[in-house]
């Protein structure tokens, strides 16, 4: 909401400067956006008039002029080519600043002496670079030799307020005005509506009708004897300053009306109402109508239209139709002062594509009340600018009419519920500089709420007009009193500062990346059609096809993350993601929503370093046992460097290198390893219990094993053969080699091992050892055909 | 035999003195006092002394034993400590050349900024609570004072599921949830993602990141909640802080309000952090709305609360100086490893 400050200064008076206004009224809830004081920088320009225009001796581009400026008559040299003799133009004089503080001295151009420039609007700050070009020229029998702010209205300034949609009785300069007197607690002056008519009737020249309740009331004034021509200069500029175009008196009228009280209004030419008479009805499917814009619009059976008896005239509340524009010739206006329902309005504009000044009143829902003051405050202007007669009566239809509303607060339920302590007699006080008409009884406030304050309703509210102009700022701080709460985190919470801790210790960066993705990452990362993992929660308007599903896997995402910065050239990545993935589920609307962590590598890296971050990660969440099986199925996956991640004898996860297939796909031409863990199983299998078991008092024996297998078997097998042969003494065992090449058959390996051997309460005895080892090795040769090396 | 010691004496202790290093010093108490070495040698030919000459012999004979003794032990260290030195100093490495450890990596901005504000929270006794992100309509809004065709539901541009789901706006909805399932005092913070279909730009994403905050017990007033976030905000960004509240209107709490802090880095005279202002807008707040707690299954009429809302993202940027949200999800490593 745009307002000129000389027009807020109209109605109430305030000795300050604009920006200690707009910091105050900021402060009591008109939240101040940005303000404009267009002449601020401006000084030493004056308005001054051409007298002679004569060729530059020197340079073919420049002229000089003489100008007179009142008091004396200089000389200016310019390059400007639209000016005239007798142009009267702003003149910057020697010392003078203009916008954007640009100083202005005099001195010589090409050898001749100029004192001073002629400004163009940009140089005023009042136009855009782009839209204008040459010297402003001002009009006919302005002055000259006055301050050019002055002339211009310069020196005023406008306050851009961003005014929340509860509060539709803020939308003008007269509810700013109102509560600038509450905050300021200086007196709100009344509007001049003022003025005489003849003694015909309106009922005589029109009938109205209202079909449909979305028109909560319609009100019409005739005028006669039009003269149809521009407004007044102050109109103009005060328009201007507030946004809108200035077209023509009585246009200017409805327009000044609906900026000033916030009640759009129209006129239409009465010639042009068929029958006359006014029908608010619904229009019609596919009923075509011209705006004043010129555009055709299509209408349907949603849309509330003003028509007559033949042809809609207005969308009711966005836009007046061409048919009934007044023109220059325009005799007889009819002036409509109306409500209408607010979301139909929103809609209807919304759906037509069409947001004018006065559909985004109408849609904030306006106090229907307020169509007398305005109705008369356009007559009062109509009278005060000499644009016509006005005929007698008032065609009304307000079925419903909205009365002010009763509520009872409690003043120490106010001060309990802010904190404070503030007097009754106070907050009436408060209450009555915004018109909420108050009684006092005891510790009563009986409040009469105006019905322009629809948004007061509750004692809350009632409580939040009292704090906004007491003063937020003024209401005491204090830390909660009362039980003394435990902040708590959840154990997954902590789990997940385990999980983050560890793997920024193991070196990697954590990453956040979009829950939602496109569809074709599916494709990206070689997932067969058929795969139920592509069943994904689909948003309904997304923001393009990139953006339209949410994720049922976060690999996706790292993929799109490494390739990222594969592409910017750097070339070792280790970053891992604690992301939400969306599981659509058939019995709940809503989709499971659980945690994955991915983590990604590139650079230096191979499938036991990854492996290995697991494996920590595994130990530092207390897993106990996190067994790794061969995948070989995973299309993401390398067939045969891919491993499924069990807990429980559940799978939990998977990691490994990515497929080459797959980081084609993202063009990365490096191996990259990938792990998908679900934070909810291992979360499931964390112990984080621990519990001290003594230091072994008795010495451990170690021997080495080596032994020539198949390539193909693994180191699983042979662990778990250990373990099983270990008996109770086995304490641990250790691969230390494996080696495949010289000495070592086609087909084979050799893999070596340390066992550690250990008994509670006594020292082995070399006989034991001996006998258990045997027999491991032994069971190895049995089950796995392996061949015992030297050591 | 006096001559000989004496000339013995002078010249192992003359070598003594030329000794260079522990082996030598070695050769000269093998050659000296060793079992076939020379002073052995003459002990042994004590034997053809004169009883009377024995005494006096021997005595010498002892004396110039312990004096190479003594000379080659001191000797010994002296070379002990040079040949140190002579170690430590060859031993002398570039100690500005960069070290070497296993790199350690770090979290992300957004998750060290959420980290510090749940820390200042958990410290004044909120509990962190979750809730979904694929959100019914609701939760998200009509539970919230925001029924269908509420001007509200424009400006936050929602994206939708389905008729009935959204992709939640706002964390509050985490306040319904939380209230319907747990009693007074309740003090919580609700961290997570929300959506809303805004274009991506410098300063918008069409997902980032809220914490929303929740206190509803008996006798809460307005006082509590400019209390509570004044702490925060000086824990925040810096004990000298100020605070500024606003009037606002948000649908689900009256009074409402936008808190401002005082510019952290010019300290309230304007820069360009703050646009000049001196302050900074870092949340939105106010009174639950009895609508909203008699939602929650609780009873206005007996209990009070506040909410807050903050932005993630703008708390990172305002901390860290970041000027560009997209940085956030691109996770260029380059950026990342700064924090
Ligand atoms: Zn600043």
């Amino acid at each position: 909401m745009i307002v000129p400050y000389k027009w807020l200064l109209d109605y109430v008076n305030i000795d300050k400067s604009i920006t200690e206004v707009g910091d105050e009224l900021t402060l009591s809830g008109s939240k101040v956006e940005e303000i404009i004081e267009n002449g601020k920088e401006i000084s030493k320009v004056v308005t001054g008039k051409i007298l002679s225009i004569e060729k530059h001796p020197n340079a073919d581009r420049l002229t000089i002029c003489k100008v007179d400026i009142k008091d004396e008559i200089i000389q200016i040299v310019t390059a400007a080519t639209n000016i005239r003799v007798n142009d009267i133009v702003p003149v910057a004089l020697h010392g003078s600043t203009l916008a954007g503080g640009v100083k202005i001295k005099k001195g010589k151009l090409r050898g001749v002496e100029s004192n001073g420039m002629f400004c163009s609007e940009v140089e005023l700050g009042i136009a855009d670079e782009d839209s204008v070009h040459g010297i402003m020229i001002l009009k006919e029998g302005t002055p000259i030799g006055e301050d050019i702010k002055e002339v211009l209205g310069l020196n005023g300034g406008v306050i851009d307020f961003e005014i929340t949609s509860n509060r539709a009785d803020c939308f003008s300069v007269y509810g700013i005005a109102r509560e600038a007197a509450a905050t300021f607690k200086t007196k709100l002056k009344p509007v001049n509506t003022a003025y005489s008519s003849n003694d015909e009737d309106i009922n005589d020249y029109l009938k109205v009708e209202v079909k449909d309740d979305l028109c909560r009331r319609y009100a019409a004034k005739m005028v006669k004897n039009v003269v149809v021509k521009d407004s007044p200069e102050w109109m103009q500029q005060r328009l201007k300053e507030a946004g809108i175009r200035p077209i023509n008196n009585i246009v200017d009228i409805t327009n000044y009306v609906m900026v000033e009280l916030g009640q759009p209004m129209h006129a239409y030419n009465y010639k042009f109402i068929e029958g006359s008479k006014i029908i608010v009805r619904k229009a019609e499917d596919n009923e075509k109508f011209k705006t004043l814009d010129g555009e055709e619009r299509t209408l349907n059976s949603s849309m509330l239209v003003i028509a007559d008896d033949k042809k809609p005239v207005a969308v009711a509340g966005v836009m007046g139709g061409e048919n009934s524009e007044i023109k220059n010739d325009t005799n007889t206006i009819i002036f409509e002062c109306a409500n209408f329902d607010g979301t139909s309005i929103r809609l209807t504009s919304k759906k037509l594509g069409l947001r004018t000044d006065a559909s985004s009143k109408f849609e904030k829902d306006i106090d229907p009340n307020l169509v007398e003051m305005a109705m008369n405050r356009a007559c009062n202007l109509i009278e005060e600018l000499g644009a016509g007669e006005i005929v007698g009566g008032t065609v009304d239809v307000y079925k419903n009419p909205l009365m002010p509303h009763k509520l009872t607060v409690s003043a120490s339920w106010v001060n309990k519920f802010l904190g404070t302590d503030i007097k009754p007699e106070m907050m009436k006080e408060m209450l009555e500089s915004l018109e909420i008409k108050t009684n006092l009884i005891g510790d009563e406030l009986n409040l009469v709420v105006p019905t322009f304050r629809q948004d007061v309703k509750i004692k809350e509210d009632v409580a939040e007009e009292i704090a906004r102009i007491y003063g937020y700022n003024n209401i005491p701080t204090r830390k909660i009193v009362g039980e003394t709460v435990e902040g708590t985190v959840k154990k997954d919470q902590k789990l997940k500062k385990i999980v983050r801790e560890t793997m920024v210790s193991s070196g990697f960066y954590e990453c956040t990346t979009y829950s939602f993705v496109s569809p074709k990452v599916y494709d990206k990362i070689c997932i067969p059609d058929s795969d139920a993992i592509r069943n994904a929660v689909k948003i309904s308007n997304p923001l393009g096809e990139d953006f339209s599903i949410m994720r049922t896997t976060a690999i996706p995402s790292m993929m799109e993350v490494m390739a990222t910065n594969y592409s910017r050239g750097i070339n070792e990545v280790k970053l891992f993601e604690i992301a939400k993935v969306f599981i659509p589920r058939e019995n709940d609307e809503l989709p499971e929503e659980t945690d994955k962590l991915v983590i990604g590598m590139y650079g230096g890296a191979n499938f036991y370093n990854i492996k290995g971050v697991v494996e920590n990660l595994m130990n530092a969440l207390g897993i106990e046992r996190c067994l790794f099986a061969k995948e070989s199925e995973n299309p993401i996956f390398h067939p045969g460097r891919t491993a499924k991640i069990i807990i429980r004898n559940k799978e939990a996860g998977v990691l490994g290198e990515v497929h080459p297939n797959v980081t084609d796909n993202y063009d990365i031409e490096e191996r990259v390893y990938i792990a998908e863990i679900d934070l909810n199983s291992v979360f499931k299998a964390s112990n984080l219990n621990k519990k001290y078991k003594s230091l072994p008092k008795y010495p451990s024996v170690s021997r080495d094993i080596a032994m020539l297998v198949k390539d193909e078997v693994t180191a699983a097998e042979i662990e778990d053969i250990i373990r099983a042969n270990g008996k109770d003494i086995l304490e641990s065992i250790k691969l230390f080699d494996v080696y495949k090449g010289k000495q070592v058959p086609e087909g084979m390996k050799s893999i070596a091992y340390s066992i550690t051997y250990r008994a509670e309460g006594r020292t082995l005895k070399d006989e034991e050892v001996n006998k258990v080892h045997e027999r491991i090795v032994k069971a190895l040769e049995e089950k796995l055909g392996a061949k015992l090396r030297e050591c | 035999m006096r001559e000989e010691l004496e000339n013995i004496r002078t010249e192992a202790m003359t070598k003594i003195k030329k000794s260079i290093n522990s082996d030598n010093l070695e050769e000269i108490r093998v050659k000296y006092l060793g079992k076939k070495g020379v002073l052995t040698g003459i002990l042994r030919g004590m034997g053809s002394l004169s009883p009377e000459e024995r005494p006096a012999a021997g005595k010498l004979a002892n004396d110039v034993r312990e004096e190479i003794e003594n000379a080659i032990e001191n000797a010994k260290k002296s070379i002990k400590e040079k040949e140190r030195e002579q170690r430590l100093a060859f031993e002398t490495i570039d100690v500005t050349m960069p070290g070497k450890a296993n790199p350690i990596g770090g979290v992300h901005p957004l998750t060290k900024v959420l980290d510090e504000i749940q820390e200042i929270f958990l410290g004044m006794g909120f509990s962190v609570a979750e809730g979904p992100e694929v959100e019914l309509d609701y939760y998200n809004f009509e539970a919230l004072n925001i029924p269908k065709n509420h001007p509200a539901r424009d400006e936050q541009d929602t994206f939708y599921i389905k008729d009935g789901v959204v992709l939640r706006t706002q964390t509050s909805p985490v306040q319904i949830r939380e209230m319907e399932k747990s009693k007074p005092p309740i003090r919580i913070i609700a961290p997570g993602r929300v959506y809303r279909s805004d274009a991506v730009d410098a300063t918008h994403s069409p997902m980032f990141t809220q914490i929303e905050g929740l206190v509803v017990d008996e006798g809460i007033t307005m006082s509590d909640l400019k209390g509570t976030l004044d702490t925060f905000a000086k824990r925040f960004f810096g004990e000298s802080t100020k605070t500024k509240f606003r009037p606002h209107h948000f649908p689900f709490t009256e009074p409402s309000a936008e808190v401002d802090v005082s510019c952290f880095a010019c300290g309230g005279k304007g820069c360009r952090i703050c646009k000049n202002s001196g302050w900074i807008e870092i949340l939105g707040c106010g009174m639950v709305h009895p609508d909203v707690l008699r939602r929650g299954k609780i009873d206005p009429e007996k209990y009070s609360g506040f909410a807050f809302g903050m932005g993630l993202e703008r708390l990172a940027m305002i901390k860290y100086g970041i000027d560009d949200i997209r940085l956030f999800y691109e996770n260029d490593l380059r950026f990342l490893k700064q924090f």
